[in-house]
């Protein structure tokens, strides 16, 4: 079951049939054609930012561990302000920057560090934990055939970066309720209440007398 | 307690077995498993139909040859029989089906609610999947859900059953006694990466996997060095997928449409060269069944015969990996063979006995 449609270069192309074909088939002529059956496509089609971001893995590596700590440094100035506040603003940067990079989805809980700098909520079935087993021979995706698999790619980007074997490590579900927030105050905020922490209990076992 | 079977409870067939030490699940599959035997799991094709004697003719095809039967969810992404379902009328009749959990349908509310659901009735072994996307089968207009992944199933499952809690963290009164399973496919890309996922698996939980069709024999060999030399197959049982391919047309068809499914040249020249093709795609799969079942670490096969059910009996006996064993099989109880013979008159014979009748004939 396959049927030749004529490509771009003048070649027949082998067009596989799947049900969804048949289905879309069936439905009912109109003018309008919407780009594409998955709902999860979007109107940009290129990939070249995300993928020159994989390439350059180890690079982002290092600049967001530089940029974390930036960020954890002006921890009093977001407090100062108040991290409510300031979310608005961040957000909309944070939104901007990382969606043009790594074609971001704001899912709040950023985890590029450990998926080779390859955005895993990009993956059609928003896998957080490797690829799927539909994976195509030449590497793309399962559901949209003409993007190359965020696993494949994931796996790639980690081969290059100093912390790759994070990618080994088993994610949590996504808590959708973090959807749309900053995941840079996130992770700055619960670094310093991680410092503070660290710090009184320093500060308990010296007042409590720790033998010298 | 003659005539009893093993791996059967004497006090009905649909009850869970004795719980042993070592094992996390009250079923068969797991103590077949752990008894170090080669196990032979299979795929039941779900009905399109509220009849539960599909059901049940389906299942009996595979009777003494099979350990546990996948009760699959939505396979493809088209609409069936629902596996919570299938189970529920296998685990009636006795059988060991695997319930099969796909993240595409269920959020984490409904499928913690159908894991303890099919628990309580006897479901022994979940096999966690992430599920074929929604483009793939016959309602491409579907909502994805995808809340969980395989891997946050296996571990939602595994504190559910170890922890006794909810992932929210809501204590459960009793807890769900499972065997958990999980899916492998070593001939899709990043190659490198699949035996690191196995890892990831088992960490998460997994106790035994099935891995997708395997024709490729040699790349599954490579596979299963890497994952012999992490260390994997002491932890957790491996079943091989095999299953007879109809024709060379289909291995093109199946090639060229079904993701994941890796069909080398040589196995389609095959099958192309064959006088009766059909008839060599089951030797085909006894053939692969022959070649994985000596490779170290490798606990049992996966005969995924779809629409083709008929020949797993065929392949299971002709590989001759069950070595004499035969897997429990449904049948009657010697007591209600007794009943049977002594009453079958009366069902089928058209007599009508008077009182005088009777007498005379005791006498």
């Amino acid at each position: 079951m396959s049927e030749t449609i004529p490509a771009k270069d003048g070649q027949r192309v082998v067009q596989p049939v799947t049900q969804a074909t048949l289905v879309k088939k069936a439905a009912p002529k109109s003018d309008y054609k919407p780009a594409d059956v998955s709902p999860q496509r979007r109107v940009q089609r290129s990939f070249a930012v995300r993928l020159w971001s994989v390439r350059h893995s180890r690079l982002l590596e290092w600049f967001y561990a530089k940029f974390a700590d930036m960020f954890l440094l002006l921890h009093p100035l977001w407090k100062g302000i108040g991290y409510g506040r300031v979310e608005g603003p961040i957000k909309f940067v944070e939104k901007r920057v990382k969606g043009f990079m790594f074609d971001c989805r704001m899912c709040g809980q950023c985890i590029l560090s450990s998926t080779g700098m390859s955005c895993p909520m990009n993956c059609p079935k928003q896998l957080r934990n490797g690829p799927c087993g539909g994976v195509r021979a030449n590497g793309n995706c399962e559901v949209e055939p003409d993007m190359p698999c965020v696993w494949v790619k994931a796996w790639e980007g980690s081969q290059n970066m100093v912390h790759g074997d994070r990618i080994l490590t088993v994610q949590k579900p996504v808590d959708q309720s973090l959807r749309e927030t900053s995941a840079w105050l996130r992770v700055t905020a619960q670094a310093a209440a991680a410092r503070e922490a660290a710090a009184a209990a320093k500060n308990e076992t010296a007042n409590t007398g720790a033998p010298a | 307690m003659i005539g009893r079977q093993r791996d059967e409870n004497p006090a009905g067939i649909h009850l869970p077995l004795e719980p042993l030490p070592g094992h996390t699940s009250r079923g068969r599959l797991e103590r077949v498993l752990r008894r170090g035997e080669f196990a032979v799991t299979t795929e039941l094709n779900p009905p399109d139909s509220a009849d539960p004697e599909d059901v049940y003719n389906r299942a009996k095809i595979f009777d003494g040859w099979v350990d546990a039967i996948n009760a699959v969810d939505a396979s493809g992404a088209n609409c069936h029989m629902s596996s919570v379902g299938i189970c529920a009328l296998l685990t009636r009749m006795g059988y060991a089906p695997i319930m099969q959990i796909a993240c595409r349908d269920k959020n984490r509310i409904a499928i913690q609610g159908d894991v303890l659901g099919g628990a309580a009735m006897g479901v022994a072994n979940m096999l966690c999947l992430t599920g074929d996307g929604v483009q793939a089968g016959d309602q491409p207009g579907a909502k994805p859900v995808f809340d969980l992944d395989c891997m946050s199933l296996l571990e939602t499952c595994r504190i559910m059953r170890d922890n006794g809690k909810f992932l929210s963290g809501r204590k459960l009164t009793t807890p769900p006694q499972l065997f958990l399973g999980a899916a492998i496919n070593p001939f899709a890309p990043p190659i490198d990466f699949r035996p690191h996922r196995l890892g990831k698996k088992i960490a998460a939980g997994a106790q035994f996997v099935q891995s997708q069709y395997c024709f490729d024999v040699p790349m599954f060999r490579t596979y299963m060095q890497k994952v012999r030399d992490l260390g994997y197959t002491e932890k957790c049982f491996i079943l091989v997928g095999v299953g007879p391919l109809a024709s060379a047309k289909t291995a093109k068809w199946i090639r060229s449409n079904v993701p994941g499914i890796h069909i080398p040249d040589s196995v389609i020249k095959r099958l192309e060269g064959a006088q009766d093709q059909k008839k060599e795609g089951k030797q085909l799969c006894i053939d692969i069944i022959n070649e994985v079942k000596e490779i170290s670490g490798v606990s049992g096969v996966h005969v995924m015969a779809y629409r083709q059910e008929e020949y797993v009996a065929e392949i299971v006996d002709e590989s001759g990996v069950l070595k004499g064993r035969q897997p429990w099989k449904r049948e009657i109880r010697r007591d209600d063979q007794l009943v049977a013979d002594r009453l079958d008159s009366i069902l089928h014979d058209d007599i009508t006995e008077t009182q005088v009748d009777m007498v005379k004939t005791a006498h």
